[in-house]
């Protein structure tokens, strides 16, 4: 994915002149072909976030399509409050990308597990949260933020995650949601960043006629499209590899009770939420050893329910 | 007491224009019955020079891309930028009967919806990261304007402001400008007995910076630093040693005035203080 991600960016670059990258002395083997393209729109700021981010923010101010890019939760939690007041609130055209999304660098330990911070800055005004599911998803998302004035945070993979969609993403629109499969019983899942290659083995692996739906975009989601969703099927199961509070899970349930309240929408439907139980990883172990022990997984008896 | 446009509202001289900073900035805090008196007096007279003459500003079109950027750190001092500004015709003085009032955008720190304020700032340290980011992208785009940057001492606490006070000598933002305004006094006591900034002056020298320390009130000097000839590469910073509470006897290098609003009694006897000088 975050190759993907550069590519792309070097891709919008070209034609952009706006676009600007900062790193926070991460991005070995990544950013330098960026940095020796476009030396001009490129700066590693060193390691200091808290300053990449108000760096941003000036930058932004000056007309600049600034990106930041760093690992998991340093480019995100630890500049949080740059990101709220110095960024978010002002409007600014500040793009905070993170590699490392979840579990991605599983035995580096939880410092580099990014497991809370869509929950975080979901709660921010003006923010767009992105979370790509796979490297297709990344580029459509770049090419989006690209394009897309105002804050935005990516939440992208590490190195080498498979492609789940045949082709590329044309002319992804904010909070769009992409179908992947239709399926024939009444369930579907819905997944976030990703998970979205583990779902969709899981249901092919195990014959499962569910329906299958990405959210490359945890805020906003096209609410229209969720009620479509809701009213087609009985079961509804979100998987994301973040905490269960606050997360992906709860932007669907959220959304859902809104569309009942609103009454857009008549019977809430079965609603399973599958995501980190507020709890720290504190073993070494790789991706999917992780999302194993947190319970990040589906099971044949989830797909199970009346009337499908 | 309302704050109304008089004749004498828009001095020449900069003396002039202090004391009428000064006089508002107490009207507007006896209004609102707000904080952070001793603080906003305290930068008002580097507010006058750099208003009056230094910052090339155009009232009238207040985003013109051409201008010198000002970002006053300390937000919750704003009442005596609001008063600058609309003693230098941002906007009409009357606006400030508002200030901390219901659904006014004069709030008791400042606010990028008021005219002539770059950022919103109140939260410590933000506004330094901000410069760096200003003055890095004048330099990208080969254009002259300055961007000055006031902060407070107690504000150099946080951290933030030292990833800036490395970053920009190392990127040679030499058309970044810092003040601070050394009045010693933090929200719970003297600033060397809370985290000691000194000896300050080594300490941005040893960062490289080009560092002039002056009297913060004394409107010679405080002009003299900002158009000292610029060492090349080198970013500028102005320890500004200034007092608490400036301009009003009982208010000064006392840190109650951190905190406390004037009564009326307390109010006149400082606009009386004022006018005498």
């Amino acid at each position: 994915m975050r190759t993907a991600f550069i590519n792309q960016l070097i891709e919008e670059a070209t034609h952009n002149e706006k676009i600007f990258l900062l790193v926070g002395d991460l991005g070995f083997s990544v950013i330098e072909p960026f940095a020796e393209r476009f030396p001009e729109r490129y700066l590693n700021v060193g390691i200091a976030e808290q300053n990449m981010a108000g760096i941003a923010a000036g930058l932004a101010m000056e007309g600049y399509c600034v990106f930041i890019y760093s690992i998991g939760n340093f480019p995100t939690l630890r500049c949080m409050e740059q990101i709220r007041y110095d960024i978010c609130y002002h409007n600014l055209n500040v793009k905070i990308v993170a590699v490392g999304g979840g579990y991605a660098y599983g035995p580096l330990g939880t410092s580099h597990h990014a497991t809370e911070e869509i929950g975080m800055l979901r709660t921010i005004p003006n923010l767009v949260v992105c979370a790509p599911g796979d490297p297709f998803e990344a580029k459509a998302i770049t090419t989006f933020c690209c394009n897309y004035q105002g804050p935005c945070y990516i939440r992208i993979g590490k190195a080498g995650e498979p492609l789940v969609h045949k082709g590329p993403i044309e002319h992804l629109q904010l909070g769009e949601i992409l179908k992947i499969q239709e399926g024939e019983n009444k369930v579907a899942v819905l997944s976030t960043g990703a998970m979205l290659k583990y779902v969709v083995d899981f249901v092919k692996d195990n014959n499962i006629k569910a329906s299958v739906y990405s959210f490359p975009f945890a805020k906003p989601i096209d609410i229209e499209v969720l009620a479509a969703i809701c009213k087609t099927h009985q079961k509804i199961i979100t998987i994301e590899e973040h905490q269960k509070a606050a997360g992906f899970g709860s932007v669907v349930l959220e959304s859902i009770n809104d569309l009942i309240e609103a009454g857009s929408l008549s019977t809430f439907p079965f609603i399973k939420r599958i995501g980190i139980q507020d709890c720290f990883a504190s073993v070494a172990g790789s991706q999917g050893y992780l999302r194993q022990q947190a319970g990040l997984e589906l099971h044949i008896e989830d797909f199970k329910c009346i009337n499908c | 007491m309302k704050i109304k446009e008089r004749i004498d509202d828009h001095p020449q001289k900069t003396e002039d224009f202090a004391k009428s900073i000064r006089k508002l900035t107490l009207q507007m805090v006896f209004n609102a019955k707000a904080s952070h008196i001793g603080g906003a007096l305290s930068m008002v007279d580097i507010l006058a020079v750099l208003y009056n003459e230094i910052l090339s500003l155009d009232p009238s079109n207040p985003s013109n891309p051409a201008r010198d950027r000002f970002l006053l750190s300390k937000g919750h001092a704003c009442t005596s930028l609001y008063a600058t500004l609309a003693l230098k015709q941002f906007f009409p003085i009357e606006d400030l009967n508002t200030y901390s009032k219901n659904d006014s955008i004069y709030l008791s720190h400042t606010s990028h919806y008021v005219s002539g304020i770059e950022i919103s700032a109140g939260s410590l340290g933000h506004a330094l990261p901000v410069s760096c980011g200003l003055a890095l992208a004048a330099k990208r785009k080969h254009e002259l304007w300055q961007v000055y940057c006031l902060i407070s001492d107690g504000e150099l606490d946080e951290g933030s402001n030292w990833e800036s006070i490395l970053f920009a000598p190392q990127h040679k933002l030499d058309n970044l400008n810092v003040i601070v305004d050394y009045n010693k006094i933090q929200s719970l006591g003297n600033t060397n007995d809370v985290i000691a900034l000194e000896p300050l002056q080594l300490k941005f020298k040893a960062f490289n910076w080009d560092v002039i320390e002056i009297d913060g009130h004394n409107h010679a000097e405080i002009f003299n630093a900002f158009t000292r000839e610029k060492i090349e590469g080198v970013p500028r910073v102005i320890i500004a040693n200034t007092i608490k509470g400036k301009g009003i006897s009982f208010m000064e290098n006392n840190l109650l005035w951190h905190y406390k609003s004037p009564s009326e009694e307390q109010y006149n006897e400082a606009i009386k203080e004022l006018e005498i000088r």
